[in-house]
This record gives C-alpha cells, structure tokens and sequence, in this order.
C-alpha cells in the first residue's frame, strides 16, 4: 500500500450528518414525512403474493366445501386492486424523493461552489481545483445516488423483512424461526465481509488516481514527449497503471462476487430445508399445504434485502465520505472573511491611500516569514513600483494591500480604513488586480474585457483597449473582439493574454490598480507603449506596480525596494539610483543588459 | 470557405437505432474478450437454467411429495422428502456456481475492455499530432480516457446477465407450459409484457439520460474555469455573477434529474407488479382449473412460483437497454479518438549521421492554429417533457467567421551551422510558433521545414528528436524522479549502449544548465521524485531542469524558446559558452527579447505580424530595420526620454 492512501472518513455519528443535512440542504427533508407514509404502504404491496397463494390454496383449491372458485377470484382480485395501489405510492415515492434529494443537492452544489470563491485563492493549487471540482461533481453525486437508489432499498426493505417476518410467524412459528435462523447469520456476516470489500475499492479509487494521473501526463506533456522522443518511456508508465488497476479492480470484483454468493446459497439452501420440514411438519398436521407453499414465497421476499445490502451498504460508504469531502469544503473556515455587517465600511470615494502599519505575514503551513515589520505610505494618487528579487515579497505585499491575504500581525489601512473592515464586493470594484497570469474565459476577447464592468458593451471595451494603445493589435485580430481565445485564452500568446487582461482592468475603473508583473511576457516596445498610455488613464488614480523590469519602476513616482522580507529603500527612481543602495545595484545590472 | 464545418461533420448521430448500436460495441467488446466473455455467458446460463430448474423442481415436488404427503399419502415416505430437499439444494449449489462465475467473469470482461481502450487512448495520444492536440481541450481528452471507458463498457458487466435471463425465460416458458399449456400461456403473457415495459422505458429515457450526461459535463466544466480563474473572479469582483452562472447549471442539471427520475420511478413499480399481476391471474384461473380437475395444486403452484422467480432477474434487460445509451455515445467519443486520421505522417530517413551541428532552414512557411473541435456527442437535446430552452445565458464562444488568424506567413529562415540565431519580434509575432516549427512539435500549414537539407517530414520517427532540442517558455514535470524527468526513457535498457544514458551524463547535463547545486540538495538527490506528487520546484528551477533535459541529449540543434529569460544573463553567457566549451557542436535558435541575449547571436532574424521582416547581425539591424530598434531599444529610450524630460523639468524649475 502506497503511503499516499486516503485516510478513510472519520466515522460520522448519524444524527449529526442528519442535522446537518438539514442545515445545509433543507429541501431533502420536505415532504419527508408523507414520502415515508407512501413508502410504508408500498411494502405492504411486497406481501400480496404469498398471502394470496396461502388464501387460494387453504380457503380456495382446498378449502372445506371443496374447490371454491368464486373465492379464489375474490382474492385474487382484491390482491390485484392492492397490487395496483402500491405500484402507484412506489412511483410516488421514488418520484418525490428525486424531486426533494435533486433540490437539496442542487443547492448544496451552489452553496460549496460559492464557498470556494470565498476561500483564500491562494491555496488553491492546479492540483487541487481538479479535486475542488470534484466536490461540487462527483461527490455530489455519490450523495444523490445514495439518497434516491440505496434508501428508498434500504427503507423498503426494512419494512419488507419486518412485515415478512410477522407473517411467517403468523403461518407457521416453526418455519419462521428455520428461515430467521439461515438469514440472520447472513445479514450479520454480510456486514462483516463488506469490509474487505469496501478495502478493495479503496484500493481501486487509488489505482484509478495513479491511472488518470499517468494518463493526463500523455495529454498535458504531448509537447515534451514530442520534442524528446520520449512516448515509450510515458506509454509503458501507462501501461503499468492500467494494468495495476485491473488488477485491483478484479480483486475488488471477486471479493463482491463472493459475498453476493453467499446470499444466493443461502436461498437456495432455505427453499430446500423449508420443502423439508414444512413438509415433515405437514405430515404431523402442524401447516396447512397453502400456508407452506406461501413460505416458498416468502423466502424470496427475503432474497432481495440481503443481496440488495451489499450495494446499498456500498453506496451508503461512498455517500458518507463524498458528503464528508463536501461539508469540509463548506466548514473549510474562510481566511480572509467579510467584515462582519455591522462592522462593515465602504471605502471613502476618490483616490486611495494605503498605509501599511507594522505590516508581517507568513503563509500558512510554512515557516519562514515572507514580510517582516514593514511600514508604509503610499499617497493617494501616486505610481508605485515595487522591486526586489525573486523570493523577496513583493507579490506577497501585493496581495496584503488587495485582501488576497490579511496580515498576521500589523494593519493595513486603504483611505483610512482597515482593510478587513471594507466590504469585500465593494473593495474589490474599487481595488483591482492585474495578475501576472493573464486568465481569460473560453469566450471572445470582447467578452472577457466587459467581464470588467458589469453591463459594460462592445463599445466600451474596444475603447479600454484603445485608451490602452491597443487598437492596432485590436485591429490585427481576425475577428476583432469576437476572436475567440480558446481554453484559459491559450490561442492568444502570453503576451496577449495579458493585454487583454489590462484591458478587463481598466475597464473595470478602479481607484487603486495592482499590477502584478502584469506586462512580463509583452515585449519591450508593447510594454514601453502601454506604461504612456498607462501613465495617461491612470491619471488620478493610485497605482502600485510589481515590476520585474526596472523601466517600469523608472516610470514611477516613488520606487519601494523589498529584500528579504522588508523594504530597505523607498524613493524616487533618480534618487535611488544614486543612492548606492540595492536599487543602484538593481540598475547597474538592468542597465547592462537592456541599454 | 470550402472547409468542412467540424461542428457539423464531427457530429455522429447519436438518437438513431441506439439498440443497434449499442449491440453492435457490445458485440465488438465480446469479440476483442471472447474467453472471458465466453465464461461469463456460461455462468450466466448455468444461472439462468438452475434458477428455472428450481422453479420446475419446486412445481414437482409439490405435486409429488409435498401435496401428497400433506393429504395423508403414506406412500410418501421420509427419505422421498429428504430426496426433494437434496435436489432442490444440489440445483442451488449449481445456481451459486453459475452466479459466482458470471459475475467474476462478467466484471474481468468490463475491465479487461476497459484496460484496452485506455491503453488504446494513451498510445492514440502520444501519436497524434500536435496539432490536434492543441485543437481538444486536455480536460475532455482525460474525460475520454476515464469516464467515457467506463459508460462505453458498463453495459458489458450486465450483458451476460440480461443474456442469462433469457435462457431463464426460456427454460422457464417451456417449463410452464409443459406443466399446463393454458397457465404457461397465461404466465407467458408476462413475458411480453416486460419486454415492452422494458423498451419503452429504455427509449424514454435515452434522451434524458444523454441530457443528464451532457448538463452534468456542463456544471463541471463552468466549476473547473471558474476556480481556475479564481484569482481573477475574486480581484475582479465577479463571484457573484459567477455563482449565478454555477446555479444556472446546476439547476437545469437538477431538472434534467427529476425528468429522469420520474420515469425512472415508474419503471420499477411496473415491473414488479406486471409478474405480480400474471402470478395472481395463474392463481384465479389456476383455481378454476383445479376444481374442473384439468391440473394439480401442484402445477399451479409451479407457474406461479417460475413467474415469482422471474420479478426480480427480468430487470437486468431493462439495465441493459438503458445502459445502451451510455455505450453508443461513450464509443461514439472514444472512435472519435482512436479512428483520428490525422496522424504525423513520419518518413523513413535518417537524419545525417555524426556529431556536426545541424542546420534548420525553413522554405514559405506558414501556419495558423486548427480550429476548436466541439465535443463529439455534444448535441442539443432539448429538454424532454418539457419547451426547449432556447436562451442559453451565456452564449458559447463565437466560432470564427473567417479562416483562421495565420500565425506565420511565407517565411524564409537560414541558420549557418554551428551558428547561434536570436529570433526577436513584437507581442504574438510568432517567436514561439517557429520555434516549435524547428523541432516539428507542429507542421506549417504551407511551406516546409528543413534539417540539413532533409524536409523534417521525411525523417523517421525519433531521429529528429535525436538531433534536435527544444526547451519551451513553460515546462511540463513529470511526476517521476529527477533522473527520470531528464533522461525520459533515455536510460532504459532497451536504448544502444552509446545512446544510453548514464547518471554521469545526467549530472554533466544539470551542471551545464546551472541545476546540479538545487538537485543535489534534493533529499534523495537525482531519485528525488517530482511532479505532481513530488516535491515542488520553483519556476527557475523548473526551466532548468528544461534546459539539463534537452542539455542531456547532446543536441545538434537546440532551440531555446524564451527559455532562459528567468536565468541571469550571467547564466545564460555560462550555458551557452558551455556548449563550446564542451566541444559540442550545436547550432542554436533562441527566442529573446533582452538585448544582453541578443549580443550573444551571431545572426538576428525579426519577426513581425508572422513574417520575417529583417534578418542580419544585430548591429546591422539595430542600423536599418526601424521596427527592430523600437523593440530592442524601447528600454533605453524610455529611460532617455524620462532623462531629458526630467533635466528639462529641472531646467525650468
């Protein structure tokens, strides 16, 4: 076993998944009670059979004036009528319970859905938004597949062995405890013999992980498997994973195939012993010849429930753990949360003033403090340019002045105001951010820059790219802003990517504009065109630049210098240059390579 | 425009003769597994005739021992009961058998096909081109490869069974009316019946069950793009919209589920009454038939009880036709794939032997990006039961009008030999497009791309990669150990010895891209294992185990795709002396735009709008090709301008 295995779900108390289900999905229990009711009439239709087989025979075929035919019809008519009215209430009950467990779950997907935008973003790497997915998918699903297949079986069939077990006793105690005494030890052993089973499709999900993740590597890695010839070496780790995977996959088969046999033998093995003794006890006048063969059709009243359990356990397991994986979702606390309403500001209108106070932040999970101590003051109005190394913590200082994060210690204050105070829909129309990863929708360029002001037309955003001196690029697209950009944008160049993104920013009319290295794949001349254009319609607004390039910081009013986790040096481009500090260093070195 | 519309020729359809169709993959399922296959319809027949036999034998046995000896037949003796009960148990000792083979059968059957297509996939993947794989988005190429394998096969783990229903049904039909023609007949009314329930029930719900399908994919893929720019749904204030976007989805999927659902409900309560219903009409005519004298209790109980038996097994055709769905439009994907014509067509050369630097050319090459190609089986049912939608809230992604925005146009490119080319040009100029061109990672759409004077295309599979290394501006890690991730496969042992790599060359390769200082302060040095499970490495890092990877090959070609902008100059100088220094002899095409790189290249080619505008050395460039100097000179200018701006500021102040 690899040491990656998933721990199993902790054991979930059922009255508090139940609880909790109502909190989170209140629509599953509407209606619950009548459903219930339906489903309570419903068995009753499972016992029609052998009651009519014990009437027809011992009141009818044989009854003490001999054959008495009008009587058989009697029963058999009534039993139809009976037969007829819960193939009805059964419709209405698989019928409700879809409607009620889909609303539900439809709604606890949309709930998780909007937690994991309330999430910090930064902990939600590539790897985990495929399983973030899963959650608000699959999960979900495991859930409803549960809820509307395994308990209507599950209810049914408690109800089924309760009214078959009274009836054999009402026919014959005799039998009744022979067939108890084969099936109980199976229902009791099955719970037992689940366990390996459940085990083996553990292994299985595992297997299936390794095999989607050797499979991806042929799609996602096609370009370097390419360039280096390297498809024997990815198609026989391909192949090791399909095969491990069958392999376990036919383990898990044969453990289930086995423990449904067991069920099948047992039947068979009570329809012999009930022939056998019902007959024996015959003799002796204990049973009558209908109410023995009604117990043939009993015992297969009992057949269902306890093959059906397997599966229903099953998917019992599976719903637990796809409900736990979404309620932690759900309760994954929010780290950087809405202030509270009563507590909740808006930022004061005009152009925004940060102060940093006494500002430090360590990123979860980790150890090394990424900003130490910093303060800072940042006028309203001004361009910033942030520089330092790679590591240094410029990003991180990004971050803090958008409320990506909040500070561990220390404060940040926009107009004023502490950051964690402002209303988050409200700071972040008025604080935008332009990452380094220019994201786009899989739509048109012409949508994905609207998606920067709500209502904002075609008109609008053409005329963003153009304030931005972006029309002759504009005008070069095939289809202008209805070119589509394809997944995640990738049929435009990085550097377009960006532009675009630039674009949804200045669109978006913000007071205080972050630019996270959000130029670094355009080229010079590009990014030397749109700093003008930059410095134009960011006129009267804050901006701060996170800049890998020091024409950037060149352009600036004030030039903030982070290494190691503090600023060391705050100041004019000019003067810093001079100063003989890091900048200069910085400078020098950019200064040789560029001019 | 004489281009076919993918969107309209790509499109199987889905809705016509589904059974037929559905059969038809099953039937080739069973004929690429036919032992398996074979056992599991055994069992299944073992099953179906034991169950049947149980019913007959329970017929006879009351007939001829349980009614006798309960009206006071002395002749029925003890042993005579034991006898029955043996029989009936030796019959479901065989049952057992039948079921235990057809389910371990059965299922091995569905992964035993599911192994196979997968394994089919992954090689069709690795052969495709490049191309079409820009033109299939990954997420719905790994949906094939997992999901749409498991729909396509489901079926086959049923089929043996439903298959074993029907010699059940058979035995049984025979068995009842053996007992008597007039109760068989009535019993076998049922039949029918079921067989009607079930093909309704199965054309009732294909069309919601593909639509279930096809809004379940469109809720995950709204959930996937959405936290994939999660980043800027929140700085952008978007969350909103977005969850009433994710809403939208998950409650037509909700509605799509309770349409289903409500046949679905019904299916199984008229299932179980329709043997429920016959079993009581045996019952009734059973009774009139006694009276006259024309059957014993006996056969009575007989029909009644084989119908009884029949309630439950039946149902496993009813799984089976709406399985079928599932099947035709999962294979309908995965022969979207495997039946791919587009293949990169390699030749039979070799590229020129021994260790002289290559020298790639490129003779009016154009290219432009394939157009998107739409899901397979994505069609537009509408929803059933209920008025068509036919506002979609958010229009899918306009599919361009015109041919697509070509990339490259007509270019001519000359690389001396033991050269290096700096290729510099403007935002989406197609710097990268080339240098993919060079290695073959796509072919141009016009024109033809050459290797010592040899079209790339005529070489045969793995020679070029033999000559020729690429390292791109992002790299894919493998979730394997460093060895691994920089030798791919090149230190198997099925490799020539003088090929073979050895760790040796593996750390000269690491040392060569400046990456053997973070590598040996890995844990488990070069069995340090990274990628996705791995431990993770930083952006620098990453590119240059890149670098070491193509390093590691000793290429005659390398071609650096804004490969070592995150490096230092000083690191790049140092790399790129090390292939001297190393007596390799490489010809090198790198993609740069900082001019520290650009004085490193003995030639300079400048991309712009897709076409070669100037190509020379730098300093004839930066003389004569106005372009280039804007883009190579932007920097200095700006600091110029802002220089004089600034000392005329201070003049006037």
């Amino acid at each position: 076993m690899s040491a990656a295995a998933p721990a199993p779900p902790a054991p979930a108390k059922p009255r508090g998944v139940i609880a909790r289900a109502r909190e989170l999905a209140p629509e599953v229990a509407r209606g619950l009670r009548m459903t219930l009711v339906l489903a309570s009439i419903t068995t009753l239709g499972r016992i029609v059979v052998p009651v009519a087989v014990q009437q027809t025979v011992d009141t009818g075929i044989r009854g003490p004036g001999g054959p008495d035919v009008g009587r058989v019809e009697l029963v058999a008519g009534a039993a139809a009528v009976v037969v007829l009215v819960t193939a009805g209430t059964s419709w209405l009950v698989n019928y409700r319970l879809f409607r009620a467990t889909e609303a539900g779950l439809a709604s606890l997907r949309t709930r998780a859905f909007a937690h994991v935008h309330r999430l910090a973003v930064l902990t939600q790497g590539a790897e985990r938004r495929g399983s973030l997915v899963s959650r608000v998918t699959s999960d979900v699903d495991t859930i409803s597949t549960f809820l509307q297949t395994g308990m209507v079986v599950l209810v049914l069939a408690v109800g089924q062995l309760a009214l078959a077990t009274v009836l054999m006793f009402v026919y014959s105690w005799q039998l009744a405890l022979l067939v108890l005494a084969c099936f109980v030890p199976v229902i009791l052993l099955r719970h037992r013999l689940q366990r390996p089973v459940a085990r083996a499709y553990q292994g299985v999900r595992l297997r299936m992980g390794e095999l989607l993740g050797s499979v991806s590597e042929t799609v996602v890695g096609a370009d370097v498997i390419r360039a280096h010839a390297a498809s024997a070496r990815t198609w026989r780790a391909v192949d090791a994973a399909v095969e491990a995977h069958r392999q376990q996959a036919v383990k898990a088969q044969v453990a289930t195939a086995a423990t449904f046999s067991v069920g099948v033998f047992v039947s068979g093995l009570v329809l012999a012993l009930v022939v056998v003794a019902g007959t024996l006890l015959g003799i002796d006048g204990d049973i009558t010849l209908g109410r023995m063969l009604a117990f043939l059709f009993i015992i297969g009243l009992f057949v269902m429930p306890v093959q059906a359990a397997t599966e229903v356990l099953n998917e019992l397991q599976n719903a637990l753990a796809g409900w736990h994986r979404v309620v932690e979702l759900i309760d994954t606390p929010v780290v950087v949360p809405d202030p509270d309403e009563r507590d909740a500001l808006d930022l004061p209108p005009g152009p925004v003033e940060v102060r940093l106070e006494g500002v430090g932040y360590t990123y979860p999970g980790t150890s090394r403090q990424v900003l130490r101590g910093v303060d800072l003051h940042l006028p309203a109005g001004s361009r910033i340019a942030v520089v330092g190394e790679t590591g240094s913590g410029k990003t991180t200082l990004a971050r803090l002045v958008t409320r990506l994060v909040d500070p561990d210690a220390g404060r940040v204050l926009l107009s004023g105001v502490d950051a964690r105070r402002i209303r988050e829909v409200a700071l972040h129309r008025r604080v935008v951010t332009v990452p380094q990863e220019g994201f786009l929708f899989d739509t048109t360029v012409g949508e994905n820059v609207r998606t920067g002001r709500p209502g904002a037309t075609d008109d609008d955003a053409a005329a963003a790219l153009r304030e931005l001196g972006l029309g002759a690029w504009l005008d070069d697209l095939p289809d202008g802003l209805a070119t589509a950009v394809g997944q995640r944008g990738e049929r435009l160049s990085a550097g377009e990517r960006q532009l675009v993104a630039l674009a949804r920013a200045h669109l978006a009319d913000p007071d205080l504009l972050v630019l996270d290295e959000a130029t670094s794949s355009v080229d010079p001349a590009t990014e030397v065109r749109l700093q003008r254009a930059l410095e134009h319609v960011l006129s009267g607004r804050t901006s701060v630049a996170i800049a890998h390039r020091l024409s950037t910081a060149e352009a600036a009013d004030v030039v903030v210098v982070v290494d190691a986790g503090r600023v060391v040096e705050v100041g004019s481009a000019a003067e810093l240059a001079g100063a003989g500090g890091p900048y200069s260093r910085l400078h020098r070195a950019w200064t040789a390579q560029h001019v | 425009m004489n281009q076919p519309d993918p969107r309209r020729t790509a499109r199987p359809r889905v809705q016509r003769g589904t059974f037929l169709r559905g059969m038809r993959v099953l039937a080739r399922g069973a004929r690429e597994e036919p032992r398996l296959f074979a056992w599991a319809v055994l069992g299944s027949a073992v099953y179906g005739a034991g169950t049947a036999g149980s019913g007959w034998l329970v017929g006879r046995v009351t007939q001829d021992v349980v009614v006798p000896a309960l009206s006071g037949d002395a002749a029925v003796t003890a042993a005579d009961v034991w006898l029955a009960g043996a029989a009936l148990l030796a019959v479901g000792v065989v049952t057992v058998a039948g079921v235990l083979l057809r389910r371990i059968a059965a299922g091995a059957t569905m992964y035993a096909l599911q192994a196979r297509y997968r394994r089919a996939l992954a090689r069709r993947y690795l052969d495709l081109p490049l191309a079409w794989h820009h033109s299939h988005p990954a997420g719905r190429l790994l949906a094939t490869a997992a999901s749409d394998v498991e729909a396509t096969w489901q079926a086959m783990a049923i089929l043996p069974f439903a298959m074993g229903v029907v010699v059940l049904i058979v035995i049984a039909g025979v068995a009842m009316v053996a007992a008597d023609p007039v109760l068989g007949g009535i019993g076998l009314l049922v039949v029918p019946a079921l067989v009607v329930v079930n093909a309704l029930y199965s054309r009732r719900m294909s069309p919601r069950v593909r639509r279930v399908q096809r809004l379940r994919g469109e809720v995950s893929t709204v959930a996937h793009e959405s936290f994939e720019g999660a980043l800027v749904v929140k700085t952008l204030g978007l969350a909103g919209g977005e969850v009433t976007r994710f809403a939208r989805e998950a409650d037509r999927l909700r509605d799509a589920n309770v349409a289903a659902g409500r046949t679905r409900g019904a299916f199984d309560p008229v299932i179980e009454a329709l043997p429920q219903l016959g079993t009581l009409l045996v019952l009734a005519v059973g009774a009139a038939r006694t009276a006259s004298g024309d059957v014993g209790v006996g056969d009575v109980v007989q029909v009644a009880y084989m119908l009884s038996l029949l309630a439950f097994p039946v149902r496993a055709i009813g799984w089976t036709l709406a399985e079928l769905p599932r099947t035709v439009a999962g294979d309908a994907r995965l022969q979207a794939v495997l039946t791919e014509d587009a293949t990169t067509p390699w030749g039979s050369r070799a590229a020129g032997p021994g260790r002289a630097p290559a020298r790639p050319q490129g003779r009016g090459v154009g290219y432009h990006h394939p157009a998107p190609v739409p899901d397979p089986t994505d069609e537009d049912d509408a929803a059933p039961g209920a008025a068509a939608e036919t506002t979609a809230a958010v229009p899918p992604a306009a599919q361009p009008a015109r041919a697509p925005r070509p990339v490259l146009r007509d270019v001519d490119l000359e690389v001396t030999a033991g050269t290096t080319t700096a290729v510099v040009g403007g935002t989406g100029s197609g710097k990268s497009t080339l240098a993919g061109l060079l290695v073959r990672l796509v072919d141009p759409t016009t024109g033809t791309v050459l290797l010592d004077g040899v079209d790339v295309r005529e070489l045969a599979e793995g020679e070029l990669a033999g000559v020729a290394a690429l390292v791109p501006q992002s790299t894919f890690v493998f979730d394997d150990t460093v060895r691994g991730n920089v030798a791919l496969g090149l230190d198997a042992d099925e490799v020539p010895a003088e090929r073979r790599t050895s760790d040796d060359d593996v750390w000269a390769a690491l040392r060569l891209a400046q990456a053997d200082g973070f590598v040996a302060a890995l844990p488990d040095g070069l069995d340090t294992r990274v990628g996705e499970r791995g431990a993770s490495l930083s952006g620098g890092q990453r590119q240059r185990l890149a670098l070491a990877r193509a390093l590691v090959r000793r290429p005659r070609l390398l071609v650096l795709d804004d490969a070592t902008s995150a490096l230092d100059p000083a690191v790049e100088r140092a790399v790129l002396d090390g292939l001297g220094a190393q007596g390799l002899g490489t010809t090198v095409v790198v993609v740069a735009s900082r001019p520290a790189t650009i004085s490193l290249a003995d030639e300079v080619v400048h991309l712009e709008h897709g076409r070669v505008v100037d190509r020379g050395t730098a300093a004839e460039l930066a003389e004569r090709d106005e372009g280039y100097r804007e883009l190579v000179t932007a920097y200095a200018r700006a600091a110029r301008e802002r220089a004089a701006a600034a000392t005329e500021q201070g003049a006037r102040a």
